[in-house]
């Protein structure tokens, strides 16, 4: 068997194995959508009812001065909040995020704020300690299935950075918003300091006079903190549902490719084979005809 | 008589929703009982607290534990925001006895919130779940 030959049929059978695992990484992402959007769609109601519940009580204090919801004069230190994935294969998720992140803390810097990033994911972990960037807060392992209490967390230490004297005076979130299966989009949004945001359909009625227990002050104070958790828990969530969306389409498109290169190579290996059988065939036909001639001679 | 139209949801799921003629709560302030035309409010509720849904029509009542969160009421819509929610018939009993014991037996033993909120805690699921506690 010719060289090439050989060389040809060993890179064939390791695009094949490649493709096996790219096809089922797809298989696996595809499935975990359903279940990444279906928590989304859970997770629904009680953002609605909460964020209704803040304007209900924003609207009905007149002076709702909260730490949280007032702007400072002069801010000078913001945190960004990055959210990655854990895992690499899921094409430009990752880089898209982290270029965003990027030119939001120029954005942040040209206005004299000073950057702090806060990062979820490993993905952006390491990017962010490899460049040796100081972090103000890091967590990982559950990118893809991101529980209440991850967010809990995450907003704990977010809000306890806001509320120190010399802490953070903004917080903003980078992160992928999942728009439909085939459209996810990096978002740069501002949480802290509160801007209440309005719920897609303008309430057809006024919100009403709300009697507050204990009182509006109070209400207020367990609301926020409670508010600003189920944003980051949304944010998680649909980062995780993008992040298998993207993934989906990379393997999908890694797989395909996997499959034209075996067509490719398959051709290229049985137009070699034919060629080998070609000169096979017209060395022996060569051979035969020297023969006869020579025979021919001797007569 | 007019309705109230009550949803449960927690930040994972919606819990239940549906009709009731009363509500019953437990917030800081103390127990409320919510019936239809209430004025709006808005309150904090207690950690490990039991919160009640009277159905009416004969249906049996939603007994649920609520650990935390808030209630709002609006055009008699009663929405119940609770950052963890069990109801009664999810109470796996003997899990959440055994809790009890060993959240007791820890508080006993150093006086620590986290502890005193997990006794709380338990005591609500039981209570939810129609036990008697002590």
């Amino acid at each position: 068997m010719g060289a090439q030959l050989r060389l040809l049929r060993r890179r064939i059978k390791s695009v094949k194995s490649t493709a096996k695992i790219t096809r089922a990484q797809e298989l696996i992402a595809s499935s975990r959508i359903v279940k990444a959007q279906q928590r989304m769609q859970a997770a629904v109601p009680y953002e609605r009812e909460i964020t209704r519940a803040v304007s209900g009580v924003v609207s009905n204090t007149a002076s709702a001065d909260h730490p949280l919801t007032t702007a400072k004069e002069q801010p000078r230190r913001a945190a960004v909040l990055i959210v990655t994935s854990d895992r690499g294969f899921c094409g430009g998720f990752n880089a898209n995020i982290l270029r965003e992140a990027e030119a939001l803390g120029g954005l942040l810097r040209s206005r004299g704020i000073e950057p702090v990033p806060y990062v979820v994911g490993r993905k952006g972990i390491t990017w962010h300690s490899f460049r040796g960037r100081e972090m103000g807060g890091q967590w990982g392992g559950f990118s893809d299935n991101p529980s209440y209490g991850d967010a809990k967390e995450i907003a704990d230490a977010l809000i306890a950075a806001f509320s120190a004297d010399d802490g953070i005076d903004e917080i903003h979130i980078v992160s992928t918003e999942f728009v439909s299966m085939l459209t996810q989009e990096v978002a740069v949004k501002r949480i802290l300091p509160l801007a209440v945001v309005e719920t897609a359909e303008k309430p057809e009625t006024p919100l009403p006079y709300f009697e507050f227990e204990p009182t509006a002050a109070e209400v207020l104070d367990s609301l926020l903190p409670r508010y600003v958790e189920s944003r980051i828990f949304s944010t998680l969530l649909q980062s995780a549902a993008s992040e298998h969306a993207a993934r989906r389409r990379a393997m999908k498109s890694a797989t395909d490719n996997a499959n034209e290169l075996i067509r490719v190579f398959t051709m290229q290996m049985n137009q070699a084979r034919q060629a080998e059988i070609t000169q096979e065939i017209s060395e022996i036909v060569g051979g035969a005809n020297a023969l006869a001639d020579a025979a021919a001679g001797k007569e | 008589m007019a309705k109230l139209r009550v949803g449960v949801v927690s930040p994972e799921r919606e819990i239940w929703s549906g009709e009731a003629d009363m509500v019953i709560a437990k917030t800081v302030d103390g127990e409320i009982g919510i019936m239809p035309r209430h004025t709006p409010m808005l309150g904090v509720l207690v950690e490990g607290g039991v919160l009640t849904v009277k159905r009416g029509g004969g249906e049996p009542d939603l007994v649920a534990a609520v650990h935390g969160g808030f209630l709002s009421v609006a055009d008699d819509e009663v929405s119940i925001l609770a950052e963890v929610a069990e109801l009664g018939s999810e109470v796996d009993v003997a899990r959440a006895k055994n809790a009890l014991d060993r959240a007791q037996a820890s508080v006993e033993a150093n006086m620590e919130a986290a502890d005193a909120a997990a006794l709380k805690r338990a005591r609500a699921r039981l209570r939810a779940a129609g036990e008697e506690v002590g």
